[in-house]
């Protein structure tokens, strides 16, 4: 007999949610494990809090020392937890293998938490694959992890809270912007105005969106408002060398040596999606996510979804649903759960958290021409398709998302759909003429993650030895 | 750090270091960031070219999700930078085009 190491709970994921369920669950005395794909705990919000090297805590700002709180508890949790660990399969028998260090493992639960978090909207436009576009997640990560900054020149282009917020962060850091490049379709405004009633309650995001604005005025960076698309282009040795700035029929052409590009993030559902469980399209927030229960269970009844990965709804909402969740958890599993009062109050905070999102994601819908870009724009990065390509793969009888890997082979490099997923669909209900949800979405495959044959072989040899 | 990079450090804590072998050349990392970070502050810009049509890229996401950084760290090919903690004496190659089956003849 096998004598795989079980587990009341597995979570995958040390961002917000995962951190705060991890203490959760542990204080209702579940055997806790948690894995981690990132070096250090934090998940991308909180990335290496309590380890930063940047010296002046005024430049990442407050928000994000929040995150010091819940790497405390975490660390005074009584859980096993692996960092650099990825997650590359679930197994119907309720086990999944991951992988750390070159070596896989194979470990049972009785219940499963994703809490995988988001990812940056993939918003293609043309010139997005050249050696110095990046995201603005990536220049956040960069700033967080190892105190580094874009040489410049830089301009920053997108729309969104990270947008602002990666520009006052450079800012405080000493760094210069050539300019700020802010995509929000003028129609934004209109639609976003009635929830702003509703967003009241949540009126510490509006003054904190006002009050980066007010920053970034008074370091006079030139601002471009309500433009329409960009361009990158590349000098003759293919690096990025320019952005070409569409303003109505105005084009405006700024040197630069780094674009950092950002429409917004999605939930990252990858794991949730090769596992099968049910998926819904967000026609608001304009990303697929997870259908499930009021308790954060999905279509599998074993396994749960917090955080961003269950619908953005940003740091504070996943710690909140972290602990939603896993006491939850615990008390499917017959533990006491938190006292009754404790797990209203949290309810509450919960809505009032959430208020200020229908305004946020009326405001920040990413314009056209970045979920169905030009057909000159390389959507499938690992494989190199353009739009154009699957646009015309309708009329050759390609059918669905599926369909194209066989076609040209679209989402099947190495970042597994992840970065063409939703474009690819939205390409496709395009010329169908059909809304997303018919055209539906890759079906995703284990393992998420490519592995070595080494670390596929590691996996037989440790359960050998233990059986 | 190389004057022609991509990226320079800002005021930061003291903070261990260790070197590492990036196409030849020895460069100094804080302990603890990834390779793609410290690949960064060098003069290099394109870490990889692609297998299809060997255009020149870099790291994009810093995330693990995009697969952009994909470099030969320690003689094994398609090895995500952003997401491998730098080690003294780790040796980071550029990967060019697709990468070839390594190990026994083939």
């Amino acid at each position: 007999m096998s004598a795989i190491e079980r587990f009341d709970l597995v979570i995958v994921g040390a961002g917000p949610a995962g951190m705060a369920a991890a203490d959760t669950a542990s204080q209702q005395g579940l055997k806790v494990l948690m894995l981690d794909e990132q070096i250090r705990p934090g998940g991308q919000i909180y990335r290496s809090i309590g380890h930063t090297p940047i010296q002046d805590r005024s430049v990442l700002g407050p928000d994000y020392y929040a995150g010091e709180k819940l790497l405390a508890g975490l660390n005074q949790a009584s859980l096993e937890r692996l960092q650099g660990a990825t997650v590359w399969e679930v197994r119907e028998d309720n086990t999944l293998c991951f992988s750390v260090g070159g070596e896989s493992r194979r470990v049972g639960f009785d219940k499963l938490l994703l809490a995988t978090g988001a990812q940056e909207r993939p918003a293609p436009f043309p010139g997005w694959t050249l050696p110095g576009v990046m995201t603005c997640g990536a220049a956040q990560i960069l700033l967080k992890t190892s105190s580094m900054v874009p040489n410049g020149p830089l301009v920053i282009a997108g729309s969104g809270p990270l947008f602002l917020l990666i520009a006052c962060q450079l800012l405080r850091a000493g760094v210069e912007i050539e300019a700020l490049i802010e995509t929000i379709p003028r129609a934004n405004y209109r639609v976003a105005l009635p929830e702003l009633a509703g967003a009241l309650r949540g009126w510490r995001y509006l003054i904190k969106g006002a009050k980066m604005l007010a920053e970034i005025r008074r370091y006079k960076v030139p601002f471009y408002k309500g433009v329409d698309q960009i361009r990158a282009e590349a000098d003759s040795e293919g690096n990025l060398s320019e952005v070409i700035v569409q303003h109505g029929q105005e084009q405006q052409r700024i040197p630069c040596r780094t674009l950092l590009s950002h429409q917004g993030v999605i939930p990252n559902t990858q794991l949730g999606r090769a596992i099968g469980l049910e998926h819904s399209w967000d026609e608001v927030q304009l990303c697929w996510k997870p259908v499930l229960s009021e308790q954060g269970v999905s279509s599998h009844p074993d396994i749960l979804v917090a955080g961003d990965s269950a619908g953005i709804g940003g740091a504070v909402v996943a710690e909140i649903q972290g602990q939603l969740v896993a006491d939850a958890a615990a008390r499917s599993l017959g533990k006491a759960g938190m006292p009754e009062p404790q797990r209203a109050g949290l309810k509450q905070q919960l809505s009032q958290q959430l208020a200020i999102r229908p305004f946020l994601d009326k405001l920040y819908r990413p314009a056209e021409a970045f979920i169905r870009p030009v057909d000159e724009t390389v959507v499938c990065r690992c494989e190199e398709i353009t739009a154009g390509e699957i646009r015309g793969l309708v009329e050759l009888g390609c059918s669905g998302p599926n369909q194209t890997k066989a076609f040209c082979r679209s989402g099947m490099g190495a970042c597994q759909g992840r970065q063409c997923g939703t474009t690819v669909s939205a390409l496709l209900a395009e010329v169908q003429e059909k809304p997303i949800p018919d055209v539906g979405y890759y079906n995703i495959r284990m393992p998420i993650k490519p592995l070595t044959l080494g670390e596929l072989a590691s996996l037989n040899s440790y359960t050998e030895q233990r059986d | 750090m190389a004057v022609d990079s991509s990226y320079k450090r800002v005021s930061h804590q003291p903070a261990g270091t260790v070197q590492l072998m990036v196409e030849g050349q020895m460069i100094e990392a804080i302990a603890g960031e990834s390779v793609a970070a410290a690949v960064l502050q060098t003069g290099i810009r394109q870490t990889r070219t692609t297998p299809v049509s060997e255009a020149g890229r870099a790291p994009y996401c810093m995330m693990g999700v995009c697969f952009e950084c994909l470099m030969e760290i320690d003689g094994v090919p398609n090895t995500q930078a952003c997401m491998t903690e730098v080690r003294e004496g780790m040796v980071v190659n550029i990967q060019r085009g697709s990468r070839s089956v390594s190990g026994e003849s083939v």
